[in-house]
């Protein structure tokens, strides 16, 4: 469980990018951050990890405050997977990739040999494990990112803009992906722009702005809420455009997903007809 | 002759052990708006280098077949040539722009051409504001947001006055609603000006409804190529998993399940909110 | 990575900063002959005093602080080194020629770097560019001159996500011996390096759609114009050097401890 207090961040810049952010994230919840570049949300989930210490408030994470432990420690139960996979492969191989955080945290020749094909088989990257990995398409780049940090199983997951430059198909591996990772009762935090993924995965979301959260619950009630949406500098999913811009009363403002907008409406227009 | 034409484009990148583009022939017209889809590593960005001449100059390889631009072959002209009349935008923003200043980068391309200054001042304040960014123009790039850079980008491919711009996904790092203000300049470029534009996306949800063209590519290979409504609605274009816009796919299920709506297929919320509209009006 | 930041250029208006650079370069190469041909006290802290406006005019005073701050490190060995020459040659005393002559030498040192920081903290990076090319540079350098200085801080900040990436992996950098620690940055190395050609082909192909090399005769938006600042600039430098030669061939210039013993 993620804990956060009043934590306010200062970069040594003199800007400041979190302004009193008060949250509460349990075991095995799934949540959306968003909002505009630049409002923060990357500032606040590496509080998560410790990679940032807050200049004011506290972060726990499992009850550990974050200033107290180091990254690495930290990093054992928080799976950061950062948005541009080029930023951290290095290795000659698949495989050694992956073994490179197990090794770090000391984990035992045979152990490592187990993770690395346990997470290699997870994301379907078993035919590359004597890849290069600079050999493999951005698609697949962003696999290996992600098989590396799995592998040494965090209980929290944190994926930086997963979705950007991914298309339809691999966005939909990835919705799957995190609903397996959810009904291990892995806790997820995703940061994303992605609009209609988010619809697609109904999170709870948390829209920021300046440093600040603007709004916190479920994707039906905050992605259809324009005043927030606009000024997170988002817009709201498509099905919540064509529901906000119909006049009919009785029809329900927070719709978001395409099978219960085709429900509702078969039920309003077949009633109509008769 | 369209503006771009493509003749059995077969390319291979040099060292690649098959072609990344494989008998593409398309079309392009003036002053269309053609939106450019498919799954990654399709051969879409392969293609768009193919209009200015980056394919074949200056990634070489194994090229076949002909690419018309603006009446030039090609294979025939050398890439600053070519600049003049095709336009491409990259998707990163940041490795575009090379100056130290947004109105510097703008002219860049007009100094390499060797315009005199007198003009290139007018050209450069001209697209400055006509992407909405003049009072930024002594701005560094490090001063602006992705989507303030994406627009420098813009505008300093059109002051060089192309006759199409070619755009590689050029909002996938941005937020959406600097994303769909980025679009806004685009369709105003082409209904307002005539520009072409060549659009490559993913994102159809916040694109399609610009498009007057689209052409979706699988493997290397065009599959699809025409009317945006009759393709997007197709049960092809659903196959192949190219994100089909929330209300193309609404619209198609309740169809599907035998509901009375307009035929116009529609791209866009709007155009999907009007069809309901009629629909439980006539109710 | 707080040393890049100071690099990330921006836009500043002051009289100073906005004289044409070569001028500026003029003033600096005088500021250094001049300096060159006193090695007595006085006339060094003179120059060094007739540049403290400048300072002011540009508004940099913070800045310049900072990098008078930066020499005092070298200041202090020219000084020992000076004075520990002069201590030995004088038989083991310290006279009152030989400290004024190790306080000059010294104060040389630190206008030539007073001289150079009003130069940099005040000429833009896209001005220097465009000074250089105007005295017929090749644009091929000149360009690579802005570039780097375009991208340099855009690395650093690469540098720091990459990092980042590699601790929330468990990499700890401080952790082992001495040569555990080098091998420890191989994996932020790799992929910035990588990075950097990536970027570079990205650029090129950029470079190369914006008609790179299309002439020979290669037009610039800006061009260096001689304003009156600069024409007073250049008064204010020939100024300058004409006393200070004249004062180097025609007047006695008195040592400072004589100045002070017989003051009243």
């Amino acid at each position: 469980m993620i804990v956060v207090k009043d934590v306010h961040f200062t970069y040594p810049n003199g800007i400041e990018a979190l302004k009193g952010i008060s949250l509460a994230v349990h075991n095995g919840e799934f949540v959306a951050i968003m909002g505009q570049n630049g409002a923060g949300k990357t500032t606040l989930v590496k509080q998560f990890n410790g990679l940032l210490k807050p200049t004011k408030g506290t972060v726990l994470v499992d009850d550990i405050n974050t200033t107290k432990v180091s990254v690495a420690t930290l990093a054992r139960n928080v799976g950061f997977v950062f948005q541009n996979p080029d930023h951290q492969l290095f290795s000659e191989s698949v495989e050694e990739e992956i073994a490179f955080a197990l090794r770090n945290f000391g984990f035992k020749e045979t152990v490592i040999k187990k993770r690395v094909t346990w997470a290699l088989n997870l994301l379907g990257l078993t035919q590359y494990r004597k890849t290069s990995p600079f050999m493999l398409s951005g698609g697949e780049r962003k696999r290996v990112a992600l098989a590396s940090v799995l592998a040494w199983n965090p209980r929290i997951l944190i994926l930086d803009e997963p979705t950007i430059g991914q298309d339809y198909q691999q966005k939909e591996k990835l919705r799957q992906f995190i609903l397996q990772m959810r009904t291990q009762r892995k806790t997820v935090i995703i940061v994303t722009h992605d609009v209609e993924f988010v619809a697609e995965c109904n999170p709870r979301v948390l829209l920021m702005r300046d440093g600040q959260i603007i709004a916190d619950g479920e994707a039906t009630k905050t992605l259809t809420d324009t005043d927030v949406v606009t000024k997170a500098s988002i817009v709201p999913p498509q099905i919540a455009q064509i529901f906000l811009c119909l006049p009919n009363m009785e029809l329900p403002k927070n719709v978001i997903d395409v099978y219960e907008a085709r429900e509702i409406l078969l039920k309003t227009l077949e009633r109509k007809t008769k | 002759m369209g503006v771009i034409e493509t003749r059995n484009v077969t390319y291979t990148y040099p060292g690649a052990p098959k072609p990344s583009i494989a008998d593409v022939s398309i079309n392009i017209e003036k002053g269309e708006f053609t939106l450019i889809t498919g799954p990654s590593g399709c051969g879409k960005t392969t293609l768009c280098r193919c209009f200015n001449g980056l394919i074949p100059h200056f990634y070489q390889g194994e090229m076949k077949g002909e690419t018309i631009a603006a009446g030039l072959n090609v294979s025939e002209h050398p890439i600053c040539e070519l600049a003049k009349h095709v336009g491409l935008v990259f998707q990163n923003p940041e490795n575009q722009l090379f100056a130290l200043s947004v109105e510097k980068d703008v002219a860049f391309g007009l100094e390499n051409l060797g315009v005199p200054r007198e003009e290139m001042r007018q050209r450069v304040d001209e697209v400055l504001n006509l992407t909405g960014i003049y009072d930024l123009r002594e701005r560094g790039p490090s001063e602006l947001s992705g989507g303030q850079q994406q627009r420098v980008a813009i505008a300093s491919v059109l002051a060089m006055q192309p006759e199409v711009v070619v755009l590689d996904e050029p909002t996938s790092f941005l937020d959406p609603l600097s994303a769909k203000k980025i679009f806004e300049v685009i369709r105003n470029l082409n209904r307002k000006l005539g520009i072409t534009v060549v659009l490559v996306e993913h994102r159809l949800d916040l694109t399609a409804r610009y498009a007057d063209h689209i052409i979706v590519m699988d493997e290397g290979k065009v599959v699809l190529d025409g009317n945006p409504h009759e393709i997007l609605c197709s049960e092809e274009a659903r196959l192949i998993g190219i994100g089909i816009p929330k209300a193309t796919r609404l619209y198609q299920m309740l169809k599907k399940d035998g509901l009375k709506l307009g035929n116009t297929i529609p791209l866009s919320s709007e155009e999907m909110a009007s069809l309901l509209t009629e629909a439980l009006k006539d109710g | 990575m707080s040393v890049f930041s100071g690099l990330k250029f921006r836009k500043v208006s002051s009289p100073i900063h906005n004289l044409d650079p070569r001028m500026k370069f003029v003033y600096v190469c005088a500021i250094f002959a001049a300096a060159i041909l006193f090695s007595e006290l006085l006339p060094l802290v003179i120059l060094f005093l007739i540049q403290i406006p400048f300072v002011l005019l540009a508004s940099v005073e913070r800045e310049w602080l900072r990098s008078m701050r930066g020499a005092a490190f070298l200041a202090t060995i020219i000084f020992l080194t000076n004075i520990g020459a002069a201590f030995f040659r004088d038989g083991y005393v310290f006279t009152a020629p030989s400290v004024e002559g190790a306080v000059a030498m010294t104060l040389r040192f630190m206008v030539l770097v007073e001289s150079f920081s009003v130069f940099f903290l005040t000429t833009s990076p896209d001005h220097l560019g465009l000074a250089l090319e105007q005295t017929r540079v090749p644009y091929e350098f000149v360009f690579a001159f802005t570039t780097a200085v375009r991208f340099v801080p855009v690395l650093a900040e690469e540098a720091q996500t990459i990092m980042d990436a590699q601790k929330a992996r468990g990499l700890e950098l401080e952790r082992g011996n001495f040569l555990k620690r080098i091998r420890n940055y191989i994996p932020i190395l790799i992929p910035l390096i990588i990075g950097a050609i990536r970027r570079s082909l990205e650029l090129a192909e950029a470079m190369e759609s914006r008609a790179w090399g299309a002439t020979k005769k290669r037009t610039n938006l800006y061009v260096l114009k001689m304003h009156r600042g600069d024409v007073v600039l250049i008064a204010i430098t020939f100024g300058i050097l004409a006393t200070a030669v004249y004062a180097r061939l025609f007047v006695r210039i008195p040592p400072v401890n004589e100045l002070l013993r017989n003051l009243p």
